[in-house]
This record gives structure tokens, C-alpha cells and sequence, in this order.
């Protein structure tokens, strides 16, 4: 079962900052790290979480993933071959077998092709199958296997004429095309209805068991991610802090970071109304430009010790079972509890009353 | 005890013109809104809940209109008034919005100061430091310091401009603020803050929201009540108790989006979820709107008109099943 399939090693992404005349003249650089020395591994079969706020590098991790991003530093193996550095016919090969589902179905299909098109661009441009005939009678198939049937009726439809849930089976439809191992999902469900959510994750499910498929699955949801994922790495500001077992990262959280972000999630339940939300974090996340010294996470803490900005950033450590943590005052945290906080969470901002 | 009513809704309708035909976008909605409460309103895309809140403040968006019905607002009717004296009297005055994407309703090439005056200006003549001494009480409240005033949109957080957008609404002290999914483009810490920051706001000031969102999560959070729209009518009304309490909701169709909700602390091995999609309101089903993607569905459902009647008190529900146990 858990043969690795993908494996990063101290991935990192630097995007460079556009510099001002001054800047250039004084040899000035700035850097937005957005993926920093990110390492995990994908087992063949399983569907791997990536969840972490808007800006925390888990949708350019996919993109290096998908190599639609140069890699800056690091390594990345597929089935045991280097694919740091690749181009030509190999990058071509590795594309074949890594697929993607965007967030946006309306705007990730040429709204000017139909179905039919859509499907048939990745064979006609990998050039898979022998004519039309046998390529199409694989389209039906594949339309049939993501539930858009009767085929007939789907092929000759442009995307405009399909509902936001069926757009992203077609975009599933498309992916499926080459038979890839590995399908990089980023937000699939997130632009959708939540009465058909539910389906089309089921769905995407589905296909995993049917054809062994291997997800990575990108989300801001940790609810979604719970329900869907067999592992989770959250991350923060360009840096995996918490990685494990679905359940046991949302039920047993470690990093301060991880239980923020489980604080904050809503749930349908009764009697919440009048109690305001108690979310362990303070301050607003800092620009990937500036990334504060020691723990990244140091400034935003309520358990931070002088430490945690004086000494190295922590690295994962393994906590048994596969759960891995950054933080230097886990073990402490777990202990005491709200004991451990060293300050107050706040709003952000200092407020005022009214009526004051 | 019965707490007073601030804004009542009668047979509401509003219908978009378009060339394919009349698109009965709120079709007799009838609720009230009382002082001190948040209403939240549910529904998938489409089901009619910002369409009806653009019509509370007697602003259908082209080529809708409003056809017939009444919003009192004090024992007035808001659609009798002309459009100066809504301009007026009544919107933001007494009912404001805070809109979808909010961060995309400050203008880029002004600073935050020109914006928030220019509605003070627009309502009220006040000298320029009452003025100011206003925005920047306004600024502390949603819990920003005094110098954003001279900053761009730009140069601020998503979750910053929301709360600009919030002090907004609040700005003229209207009786009723309507929020539609003013949470929903913002990251989930940024999205506790400032459902957090509406829980006091409604306790300070006084004031009632609309909440309009898909997420029924969320409504749990901070409504007091909750309506359930589908396809344009209220498919469920009740307490948030009633609806999100142990037995659970009445309406089949609340029943299932629940389902459908993924729990965080739970290990739930398959979400129910809704075959079908919502449907065209240009010719909408017969009998109950819901009932071609209902599982509990009966013969009466497609065949007979149906009233949302109460089954307990304050709990309103639109459906046959229901009334028959």
C-alpha cells in the first residue's frame, strides 16, 4: 500500500520581487518565498491534503508539482526518477502521467470548444490513439466513467450549457484522458453548490478506487479535507507545520497554527449564537516577503517563548504514527493546555466601544 | 415575550424580465424581521437570497423589478415612497447592505477617507471635524486604527477592507444592515473574526442583520433565526435551535443540504448530497419546487400549491409531509 509515488525533497519556490531603479543600482533583491523547503512524500493510491490560508503556498506547491512552475531549490522524484529539472520529451512523458483540476471550471475550458474538443485536445497533442474512431469511443467511456450520460448529449455541449457540478466532471473527464497516476485537484469543489459538492467528491472517489488513481487534493476546507483525504499537511506561509493522518492532525492538532484554524471552522450545530468564537491567534498574517525570524509562526503565537524567535525555526518532528509537528513547545502545549499561552488572542486590532 | 417588529415583508415578488421570459426570481415571500436579531438566509446559488435583499432596499437590479408585495419598515410601505425619498429617508438611512465580495465595492483610486465621507455627505450636513471624529469612531469600532483613513484599498487586507465595508453599513445607524456573504471570500481565521466582530456589533448597537450566505456553518454561528430559500420561496423558517438543535430540520430539502455538510470532528464515510440541480424559474415545477429532487417525494408534491404553514411555534415549513404527521 504505501508505496511512495511522489517525493519532495526541501522543495522551495522564490519568486522575485520587481525592484525600482534605486534597488537595481544598489544590487538590492527581495524574494517572496512562497514554498521554502517544503518536504513530503505521496503514497501510490492515497489522496493528500494540502490545507493552509490564502497565500501559504499550497497552490504553488501544486504547480511545481504539475512542473508548470520552474523549481527554485530542492528535488522532486516520480516513481523513483528525478524530475527536479526536466524539459523536452521527458517533461512531456511526466505530463502525462501528473494531471490537474483547477478551482474554476468556467474559466479553465475554452468557452469556444465543446466537450468533444476539450477531450480531445490532450490526445490530439500527446498524439494517443490511433484516428478519431478509437479516440472518441475513449471519450464516451471516460464520459460515462465521471456520470455525464448519456455521452451523445454532453459531447456537442459547450461549457456555458453545462451546470457548474458538471463542468467539473468534464474537467475530471479531461484529466482522465492520458490515464495519469496522479491527479493534482486544486479547490475542485470549492466554486460549486454545497448540495452537489458531496457528489462530485464522491465521485472523484470513485474513480480513485476504480482506476488506483493518487490525489492531491488543495484546500482551504479543512472540513472538506477531513472528509476526503487519507493524509493532510498544513501549511503556513510557505513551510509545512503539521503533517499526519487526517483524523488524528484535526482531532489531536499539535501546532498552535493547526488549532487556530480548527477553532475557526463553523459548524452546523445549535447554541453558538451567543458565544463569541475563541480563536488562539493574534495579528494578521505577515507578506511571504518578510518572513519573521526563528518560528514563522512566532508572531501570531499565544505560546511563543523567547526561543521560538531566538533559535532556529523548528523542523518536523515525528510524534508517532506518521504525525509529524513543528513546534518547539508541542509536547508543553499538549500538557498544560491554555496554561501554555504566554498572551491574549485578539481581533487583530485594538478596538474601542461606542459607547465609550 | 414578542419582540418588536422592525421590518415586515408581505407576498414580496420580484421578477427579472429576460428574453427567455420571466424569471420569477422571489416569488411571495412573507417573513419579519425583529429588533436586536440576526435572520440568516440559506440556499444554493440562484435560490433568490441576494435578489432579495437588493429588493429590501427597493433596488432590483435591471431588468428585474418588483411586481407587487410590501415592505414595511415602521408601519411605512418602502415601495409606495419615490426613489428621492428612498434615497433619502429609508436607504442606509434605516436599512443598509453590506455587499457580496465587499473588498471589490471600495473604488481603487480613491483613499478610504473620500469614501466614507462621501456617504456622510451624501445623507448628512455636518462640519468637516464632527465629520471626521465620526468616521474614525466608526473605524475603532470595526476595530481599525485611525490611520487607514489615508490609505488605498490597495494597501489593505481583505479582512481590513471588510471591515471598512462593515462600518459602512453601519455608518448612518440603520435599524436593519444586510450582509450577503460577507464572509465568504476571506480565509477562515479572517472569516471568525469578523463573524465574531458582528456578534457584538449586534450587541452593542442594537441593530438587526440579514445574513445571507450558502454556508449553512456559518448561520449556526450567528443567526437567531434562520429562513431556508429554495427556488425562490421560504422553504423552512425557524429557530436556530429548531433547525440546528438534535432533532433537526423539517424540510426534506434542509435535511438533506445538511447532510451534505461535512462535519470536522466527525469521520463520516459517504455525505448524502441532492441529485439534480436547482430548477429553471422561468417555468418552475408545479406543486412544490423542490419535489423533482426530493426523496421523500408523494403524489400530492407535484399536483398542489403549497402553503408554508407553522408545525411548533416559530417554526414555518413548506411541506406536505409535514403538515400530514
Amino acid at each position: 500500500m504505501s508505496e511512495p509515488i511522489l517525493v519532495a525533497e526541501n522543495l522551495t519556490k522564490w519568486f522575485p520581487v520587481k525592484r525600482n531603479l534605486t534597488q537595481v543600482l544598489r544590487g538590492q533583491r527581495t524574494w517572496v518565498r512562497a514554498v521554502d523547503k517544503v518536504s513530503f512524500t505521496i503514497n501510490k493510491g492515497e489522496i493528500f491534503g494540502l490545507v493552509g490560508e490564502s497565500g501559504c503556498g499550497k497552490t504553488t506547491t501544486g504547480k511545481l508539482i504539475m512542473k508548470l512552475l520552474e523549481i527554485t531549490d530542492g528535488t522532486l522524484h516520480m516513481q523513483g526518477e528525478n524530475v527536479t529539472h526536466i524539459g523536452g520529451q521527458a517533461l512531456e512523458k511526466y505530463r502525462r502521467q501528473v494531471q490537474m483540476i483547477f478551482q474554476d471550471p468556467y474559466s479553465s475550458m475554452n468557452p469556444r470548444f465543446t466537450v468533444r474538443e476539450v477531450l480531445m485536445e490532450p490526445l490530439e497533442i500527446h498524439n494517443v490513439g490511433k484516428d478519431v474512431k478509437e479516440r472518441e469511443s475513449w471519450i464516451r467511456e471516460i464520459l460515462n466513467e465521471v456520470k455525464l450520460s448519456p455521452p451523445d448529449e454532453f459531447l456537442v455541449r459547450h461549457p456555458h450549457m453545462l451546470s457548474g457540478g458538471q463542468r467539473q466532471r468534464a474537467a475530471t473527464a479531461r484529466t482522465l484522458m492520458l490515464n495519469p497516476s496522479i491527479i493534482v485537484a486544486d479547490e475542485p469543489v470549492s466554486m460549486i453548490d454545497l448540495s452537489t459538492r458531496a457528489e462530485i467528491l464522491h465521485m472523484m472517489r470513485q474513480l480513485q478506487r476504480e482506476l488506483g488513481l493518487t490525489y492531491v487534493y488543495i484546500t482551504h476546507d479543512l472540513s472538506t479535507a477531513r472528509y476526503f483525504t487519507d493524509r493532510l499537511a498544513v501549511m503556513y506561509l510557505g513551510k509545512i507545520i503539521e503533517m499526519g493522518v487526517a483524523g488524528s492532525v484535526i482531532d489531536r492538532t499539535l501546532h498552535p497554527y493547526t488549532k487556530a484554524l480548527i477553532a475557526a471552522v463553523c459548524e452546523p450545530v445549535s447554541g453558538k449564537v451567543n458565544r463569541i468564537k475563541d480563536v488562539p491567534i493574534k495579528g494578521e498574517i505577515p507578506a511571504a516577503t518578510n518572513i519573521p525570524p526563528g518560528c514563522r509562526f512566532h508572531p501570531r503565537c499565544l505560546y511563543a517563548v523567547e526561543e521560538c524567535w531566538q533559535e532556529e525555526e523548528p523542523t518536523l518532528v515525528d510524534v508517532g504514527g506518521g504525525h509529524k509537528v513543528a513546534c518547539r513547545r508541542y509536547a508543553e502545549i499538549e500538557r498544560l493546555g491554555d496554561a501554555a499561552r504566554t498572551s491574549e488572542a485578539s481581533l487583530g486590532m485594538k478596538r474601542t466601544s461606542l459607547r465609550t | 415575550m414578542e419582540k418588536e417588529r422592525i421590518l415586515e415583508v408581505r407576498d414580496l415578488e420580484l421578477h427579472y424580465f429576460t428574453r427567455k421570459g420571466v424569471v420569477k426570481a422571489v416569488d411571495k415571500l412573507s417573513f419579519d424581521l425583529r429588533k436586536g436579531e440576526t435572520l440568516g438566509v440559506v440556499g444554493e446559488s440562484g435560490c433568490g437570497k441576494t435578489t432579495m435583499g437588493t429588493a429590501l432596499l427597493n433596488m432590483p437590479t435591471p431588468p428585474g423589478r418588483i411586481v407587487g408585495g410590501q415592505i414595511l419598515i415602521g408601519g411605512r410601505d418602502v415601495l409606495k415612497l419615490s426613489e428621492a425619498e428612498v434615497r433619502r429617508r429609508v436607504r442606509w438611512e434605516q436599512i443598509s447592505m453590506v455587499f457580496q465580495g465587499a473588498m471589490n465595492c471600495l473604488t481603487p483610486v480613491y483613499t478610504i477617507e473620500k469614501q466614507m465621507k462621501e456617504t456622510l455627505q451624501q445623507h448628512r450636513e455636518m462640519p468637516k471635524d464632527e465629520a471626521m471624529k465620526r468616521m474614525v469612531q466608526y473605524l475603532n469600532l470595526v476595530g481599525l486604527p485611525e490611520q487607514v483613513l489615508k490609505r488605498y484599498p490597495h494597501e489593505l487586507s481583505g479582512g481590513m477592507k471588510q471591515r471598512i465595508v462593515i462600518a459602512m453599513g453601519l455608518f448612518l445607524e440603520p435599524q436593519v444592515v444586510i450582509c450577503d456573504e460577507p464572509t465568504t471570500a476571506l480565509d477562515v481565521v479572517v472569516q471568525a473574526q469578523i463573524i465574531n466582530l458582528l456578534k457584538e456589533l449586534k450587541e452593542q448597537l442594537s441593530v438587526s442583520f440579514i445574513f445571507i450566505t450558502h454556508d449553512l456553518s456559518i448561520e449556526a454561528e450567528v443567526s437567531d433565526r434562520i429562513m431556508v430559500m429554495y427556488a425562490g420561496r421560504i422553504a423552512e423558517l425557524g429557530t436556530n435551535e429548531q433547525i440546528y438543535g438534535p432533532q433537526g430540520p423539517a424540510h426534506p430539502y434542509t435535511q438533506r443540504l445538511m447532510a451534505a455538510t461535512p462535519r470536522l470532528h466527525e469521520e463520516v464515510e459517504e455525505l448524502a448530497f441532492i441529485p439534480g440541480t436547482p430548477p429553471d424559474l422561468v417555468a418552475p415545477p408545479t406543486g412544490c419546487r423542490f419535489h423533482p429532487r426530493c426523496h421523500v417525494v408523494m403524489d400530492r408534491c407535484s399536483r398542489d400549491d403549497l402553503p408554508l404553514r407553522e408545525i411548533e411555534p416559530d417554526h414555518l415549513v413548506a411541506c406536505w409531509r409535514c403538515f400530514h404527521e
